[in-house]
């Protein structure tokens, strides 16, 4: 093989590759706190809620959970041109990776909730304490903190997945990779660095979610035991 | 139908027919990777469970479709001319191989130290212990994480999109480009794929139930 | 109103097993009562329908001037009124001791954060843990955590605090701090209903035990009532050592 590795795209290039990633940060900071808000709300629907609505949110899971994200965001962005409604496409990819993300999202919030001992939820009752007051204060609060790993990783997972929104014309870090490629015709060195970069975004979202959780549960941080 | 024609519904189908090879594909190279994986990541040295460690990061830390890039620009630069499914189906081993791994080293993990000790004890050689006492009990609990991922790697075939390869996706998306029926189209692709990914979700759950019952 | 506690021929099954067959029996103002009876005596279930936690099937019940067997009532307004230990405690892990005791009076009643805190490190001391007010349950005892459940729902300043055998989950050499806080709030003119293994503890302390067996009131009388069972029953019972 006398293929010659150029890298030469780099001094060129670099200034475009850190705009597709900064794209792809804010889209997936985006997504995570989206997401993350829908997929408790729904969560509490599931656990919670009156018979219909809580089929419905199982309806929704299990529709999102058994088909790709690609069709998902086709289907969404696709869909909205065709009936001649404007969508940026950065909004057209968070709002279809926030929907992606919510069905996972709900089911591990979900699991967390079914794990607080039933126990508590009475003693929470009989301080007479409101349905709104004891899963805000008693129940999510600890749903949360014990899920925490599953959903870091789960978010992790969303980021690496906005690389399919080049497909619909986002402008993040794939979609740049692509570009260059066609100019340079180095596809090989330029998906080798951007293979890179997203493992040295990833390692830092996890760690950031990480020093979130560390912050925001106190009695681990204090105790250094979870729950 | 919807705006679809009879030839544009079977070109989908057509396409779901590669979907389910490139699966199968990425599933039985996963699995062959991830056996051996998963007994070197339990088991192995401090140097084998390094280098395992690291493949299993750079899968885990790197989007699918990148991946896929790069067994397409790898294999060009190489001098072959293949179609795409070749490097397709590279990048789903690769992807599959380290998830597997990572799924039956926890099975491995979870049979009872004691199982090892009682194996030592009857005089049974390593790989007897391996072969006899310890696969078969982990083997029971990785059915149901094992077709749990396999619903994971049909989904994630559809990355397969992004070099051209010619799966449901990509026979969704020329007939969209034909028709300008989005919502059809999709919904149709979406409905293909539902169908083969809810019964194995559904099972995988019955599964994971009835083990946690015993 | 001067019966916190009556109950009036109180009916109520789960499913086919009818568990309480017509109990009756009163409980004063001040007054403490002791629920006693085997396993399965239904002295658990009449205890929780007390609060709420359990429905009243047939008969009649009321509780602070409420009236339990009626639909509609208002639980939520019950239980600022009526307190409950629970035997495995219950408190909230992820929270401080003092977090546990002021989150009643600061969510439900509306305090402000220092005047609750003020009320939680009062209840704290008279239940002997003013120095965890900051640790979390599980670095404490058993005993310590059910003497923090007891701060907790006391924090609510109720009319009524209802006990489910909160001994029964400690071990031997812990009961003792418990009891004695159980008396000192006896002592202070608390109005209670404890369902309790321990009867040395019900003869010194309770101005009336109640002995159910097979769903209804068998025996009931003063304190001397164990030394003098006048039915078969509670002979056995109290022979067994119970």
């Amino acid at each position: 093989m006398d293929y010659q590795f150029d890298f030469s795209f780099l001094t060129s290039h670099w200034r475009d590759l850190l705009d597709g990633a900064w794209l792809t940060l804010r889209m997936s900071l985006a997504t995570i706190v989206f997401g993350f808000v829908l997929g408790v709300t729904l969560a509490v629907v599931r656990t919670q809620g009156a018979p219909l609505p809580r089929r419905l949110v199982t309806w929704y899971v299990d529709v999102i959970r058994n088909t790709p994200l690609v069709i998902q965001a086709f289907w969404l962005f696709f869909g909205l041109a065709a009936i001649q409604v404007r969508v940026p496409a950065m909004a057209a990819a968070v709002i279809a990776l926030t929907i992606n993300v919510s069905a996972y999202t709900t089911e591990i919030v979900r699991a967390g909730i079914e794990t607080i001992p039933k126990g508590q939820v009475e003693a929470a009752e009989c301080l007479a304490l409101t349905r709104w007051q004891m899963l805000s204060v008693v129940v999510l609060p600890q749903a949360v903190e014990r899920m925490y790993p599953a959903l870091i990783s789960q978010f992790v997972l969303m980021m690496l997945a906005t690389s399919i929104m080049s497909q619909i014309s986002a402008e993040e870090l794939t979609a740049i990779g692509y570009r260059i490629q066609s100019e340079t015709f180095r596809g090989f060195e330029i998906y080798i660095v951007i293979a890179v970069v997203y493992l040295v975004m990833s390692w830092l979202l996890r760690l950031t979610m990480a020093g979130v959780g560390a912050v925001a549960f106190t009695r681990r941080r204090r105790l250094g035991t979870s729950i | 139908m919807f705006g679809i024609s009879i030839d544009q519904l079977l070109f989908i189908v057509k396409g779901a027919g590669w979907t389910l090879v490139l699966s199968a594909m990425g599933f039985v190279g996963g699995a062959l990777i991830g056996l051996p994986l998963a007994l070197a990541r339990s088991r192995g040295g401090r140097a084998l469970k390094a280098i395992t460690g690291l493949y299993v990061q750079l899968v885990q830390g790197i989007p699918l479709p990148v991946i896929m890039f790069v067994a397409y620009f790898g294999i060009s630069i190489s001098g072959f001319d293949l179609p795409a499914l070749v490097a397709a189906g590279l990048a789903m081993t690769a992807y599959a191989g380290a998830y597997l791994g990572e799924i039956w080293k926890g099975c491995i993990q979870a049979v009872p130290r004691t199982q090892w000790e009682a194996a030592e004890c009857i005089a049974l050689k390593p790989l007897q212990r391996v072969l006899y006492v310890i696969l078969p009990q982990a083997a029971r609990i990785a059915v149901a994480p094992t077709v749990g991922f396999l619903v994971q790697i049909i989904k994630n075939s559809s990355y397969a999109v992004v070099i051209g390869f010619f799966d449901l996706t990509y026979s969704a998306r020329v007939v969209n480009n034909s028709t300008f029926r989005p919502f059809a189209v999709f919904t149709v692709a979406a409905l293909i794929y539902f169908a083969i990914c809810y019964p194995l979700s559904s099972l995988s759950y019955r599964l994971e139930r009835r083990l946690a019952r015993r | 109103m001067n019966q916190i506690v009556r109950f009036d021929k109180v009916v109520k099954s789960f499913g086919a097993a009818q568990v309480l067959r017509g109990v009756s029996f009163t409980v004063e103002r001040g007054q403490v009562a002791a629920l006693i009876g085997r396993s399965g005596s239904g002295k658990t279930t009449a205890l929780r329908c007390i609060n709420g936690l359990e429905t009243v099937q047939g008969g009649e019940l009321h509780v602070c001037g409420r009236e339990m067997h009626a639909s509609g009532v208002d639980l939520h307004a019950l239980r600022k009124e009526v307190g409950i230990v629970f035997q495995s405690y219950n408190l909230f892990p992820h929270m401080t001791v003092l977090q546990n005791v002021t989150l009643g009076p600061r969510k439900v009643k509306g305090m402000a954060r220092d005047q609750a805190e003020t009320l939680g490190m009062q209840m704290l001391r008279k239940v002997g843990l003013e120095e965890r007010a900051g640790y979390y349950p599980e670095q404490m005892s058993g005993g310590q955590q059910q003497r923090a459940a007891i701060a907790r729902s006391l924090a609510m300043e109720p009319k009524l605090m209802l006990f489910d055998e909160v001994t029964s989950a400690l071990d031997p050499e812990l009961t003792g701090e418990v009891l004695r806080v159980i008396e000192s709030l006896a002592a202070d003119g608390m109005t209670m209903v404890l369902v309790t293994h321990e009867m040395e503890f019900a003869r010194s302390v309770a101005d009336q035990i109640v002995f159910m067996h097979q769903g209804v009131v068998w025996e009931t009388g003063g304190g001397d009532l164990l030394d003098q069972p006048a039915t078969p029953e509670l002979r056995q019972f109290v022979g067994n050592g119970l």
